[in-house]
């Protein structure tokens, strides 16, 4: 679901106490689930709003009916509060049984507490077909989570808005993109608009950049290492660096939210203020919500980030990530299995035709709604490579520390050295 | 006010005669005092004396909040901290708020109070409007003006169609315009509060002084200056000893309008340890940011306490009454 990207609206600073209070928590064992016994899931998601709520309600009730063992308890949770409430609940004796995890170094900082889950052996009869876009619930080779839906990042543009700027083919290389923005510019649109606000959107460029002029080899190794020792990092800075120069952005980007109103990045976009938004697929949802124009799905196309001339990483290799569930140790079988539910066909049409995401199994995309997210999805399962977002993919602090520097970036600070120096010093523990 | 000059001055009254029923008057006194404020002690030591301990001993830790502390650093985390060039600007741009907060709201504040505290009609309506924007919650008030604040977007156009198009900046874009924006917004939620406390504090100066002082040809403003403002000292200290916390807390408004940025440029200390201590999965480093932050809101406190609202408070705090 898009809304794992919107801002934290009321991050809770009395967190701190529980966390405390659970810290001096008695350390009694939690007894294991019997196996054969009835058990008791409690499902920790962020189906807040339809229509992955009613999805989910449906689901807990169906496998209930398929295993009356199984009980699932679901629990909706704002995105936000996974960031305080999962850290506490991992400390503490009764974590929940599947938790909505983001996978990468977040998830990997999760497994230190030592209550999540291996489904290596569990998952490995059925997980083939989710192919890489599983590969970032690994950590040291194992299996801690399972996506239920992929993101794919690229440009969504307006078709309306390029054919009257002259714009005839979406563009595939910088130097078609830069000549695009020059002729939208003449339009008085803005060719593109991003929510510099909320940070992240900024970071999607110095992503892409990077893995535009990053070999796969590189990108896998500086994200084991969390390390960026190759010269292809600095270049992703300086190809940004180009590019802003080209001042592409709507007026005031730096302060723009990315989902918040008529005036976010994807509501100017929606609004045909904007022609364009390098975004996640979640983009036609958070769009559709913020206009009043029915048929904008008509009007709205998409383009993968073009191909940079020199860059030594494959033009075709595409930044993502997803949503998926991990499991705690207490029924962690269990959990397994009901995961294995959630990859199935019946459960990931549902989740493709009602719109709630890219689902990860091949065999529902042909219910997506429009032929847009079809060709996007066709795209994303054909990359030779996915590198996941970096803040997602790099451990929590890391990745946090690389969107500030990009944000930075494009308030003007800093340098394309500077954003590979914040993520190594992050990286080494400096503040 | 509290005003507890005639307590002071009283002396205690000779002891009653002893009756049965309170033969033992101490133990009784006790019981009462553990009684009703045992509930509230206990809270008070559970909710805020003992986590307050626990994020000082956390801050002396490396640790992303998942299993043991074990990686001890000593004071570490307060060094890098207080090193650190945003935290320093997150300090100075609370410090910025607190300023203006008194040297702006203040002054305006007492205009309007004392505007709003003459007859004219139509005043009860004011006094709810002015309070109107204190009732609205942060968030609510942070997300009106993110909105009404983007380029083009009400701020812009109520400028341009009154003629002042040449004022527009990018209110929340702009590095160095960004802060004052924020401090408008403040302004705009807390300065009711301000009017209805003071409004409450203009009910304690007694018409007869200023009758006696326009009878002497004192005029308006020696009026006002040299009886109404003095009277309102203790009102105005409070007020200050509120808005300094407040501003020194400030987190609400600005993490939903700019998150801190851009590049820094709004970072307050509340939403440096959020960010910090949440986002960043770094408990330790976060834990340390709350305390320097508890400790400078105490320093603050005891001090202003100790100086500023000394004499308001005499007898009251400082003497055991009855």
């Amino acid at each position: 679901m898009f809304s794992n990207r919107r801002i934290p609206v009321l991050a809770a600073l009395a967190a701190l106490v529980p966390l405390a209070l659970a810290a001096c928590g008695g350390g009694a064992d939690s007894s294991g689930a019997d196996p054969s016994g009835p058990v008791t899931l409690t499902w920790w998601h962020n189906g807040t709003a339809d229509p992955l709520k009613s999805i989910w309600e449906q689901v807990a009730a169906d496998y209930h009916q398929a295993h009356p063992e199984v009980t699932i308890k679901g629990q909706p949770l704002q995105n936000e509060e996974f960031t305080t409430k999962v850290p506490l609940a991992l400390q503490s004796n009764e974590p929940p049984d599947v938790y909505q995890a983001w996978g990468g170094g977040e998830m990997a900082s999760q497994v230190t507490s030592g209550k999540v889950a291996d489904v290596t052996g569990p998952t490995k009869g059925w997980l083939a077909p989710v192919g890489k876009f599983a590969e970032g619930w690994q950590a040291d080779g194992k299996q801690y989570g399972v996506p239920f839906e992929q993101h794919i990042v690229g440009f969504w543009y307006r078709k309306d808005l390029f054919a009257k700027a002259g714009v005839t083919t979406p563009p595939s290389t910088m130097d078609e993109l830069n000549s695009a923005v020059a002729k939208l510019k003449t339009t008085g649109v803005a060719p593109i608009a991003v929510g510099g606000k909320d940070r992240w959107p900024d970071a999607f460029y110095w992503n892409y950049f990077a893995v535009r002029e990053c070999t796969a080899d590189a990108l896998k190794q500086a994200v084991k290492a969390v390390k960026l020792e190759d010269p292809c990092w600095t270049k992703a800075g300086q190809d940004l660096k180009a590019f802003l120069a080209t001042q592409p952005f709507q007026t005031g980007f730096v302060g723009t939210p990315a989902q918040q109103g008529a005036g976010s990045s994807a509501g100017l976009v929606a609004n045909g203020k904007a022609a364009m938004e390098l975004q996640g697929d979640w983009e036609p949802g958070t769009m559709s919500s913020l206009t009043e124009d029915k048929a904008l799905d008509s009007k709205i196309g998409w383009f993968p980030f073009p191909a940079v001339p020199g860059g030594a990483g494959d033009p075709a290799a595409v930044l993502g990530g997803g949503d998926g569930f991990s499991c705690t140790t207490r029924a962690a079988k269990a959990c397994a299995d009901f995961l294995q539910y959630l990859g199935s066909e019946p459960v990931q049409t549902k989740i493709a035709a009602q719109g709630a995401g890219l689902p990860v199994n091949p065999a529902a995309a042909k219910s997506l709604k429009t032929e847009t997210l079809k060709g996007l999805f066709d795209y994303g399962r054909q990359a030779p490579y996915l590198q996941m977002y970096f803040d997602k993919a790099f451990p929590t602090a890391v990745g946090a520390a690389l969107n500030d520097a990009v944000a930075n970036f494009f308030a003007g600070q800093g340098s394309p050295e500077g954003i590979v120096a914040a993520v190594n010093q992050a990286a080494a523990g400096n503040k | 006010m509290t005003t507890a000059t005639p307590v002071r001055a009283a002396k205690r009254p000779p002891a009653p005669p002893a009756r049965p029923r309170s033969r033992r008057p101490g133990l009784r006194k006790k019981l009462e005092l553990a009684l009703l404020l045992g509930p509230a002690l206990v809270l008070f030591i559970g909710f805020v004396l003992v986590p307050i301990g626990i994020a000082g001993f956390y801050s002396l830790f490396r640790w992303n909040g998942f299993g043991p502390l074990e990686d001890f650093v000593g004071f570490d985390n307060y060094a890098d901290a207080l090193a650190g060039d945003v935290f320093q600007g997150a300090i100075g741009h609370n410090l910025i708020i607190a300023g203006l907060s008194i040297v702006v709201q203040l002054p305006l504040s007492i205009g309007l109070a004392l505007l709003l505290n003459r007859k004219l009609r139509g005043r009860a309506i004011l006094r709810a409007l002015v309070f109107a924007p204190y009732v609205l919650s942060e968030a609510i008030t942070a997300v009106i003006w993110l909105l009404m604040l983007q380029p083009g977007g009400f701020a812009d156009q109520l400028l341009e169609s009154v003629g002042l198009g040449a004022l527009v900046q990018q209110w929340l874009a702009d590095p160095a315009v960004v802060l004052y924006t924020l401090f408008a917004v403040v302004t705009w939620k807390y300065v009711g509060f301000g009017i209805i406390l003071l409004l409450a504090g203009l009910q304690g100066v007694p018409a007869e002084l200023r009758e006696a002082a326009a009878l002497d040809g004192a005029s308006a403003w020696q009026s006002t200056r040299h009886i109404v403002l003095p009277l309102l000292g203790p009102t105005i200290r409070i007020w200050i000893f509120l808005s300094v916390i407040g501003s020194l807390q400030l987190f609400d408004l600005v993490w939903i309008m700019t998150l801190g940025g851009p590049a820094n440029a709004s970072t307050t200390m509340a939403t440096y340890l959020v960010d910090h201590g949440f986002k960043r999965y770094e408990f330790g480093f976060g834990s340390a940011v709350a305390v320097i932050l508890f400790i400078i809101c105490f320093a603050f406190a005891l001090l202003y306490q100790r100086f500023a609202l000394r004499r308001d408070t005499e007898g009251a705090l400082t003497r055991m009454v009855g």
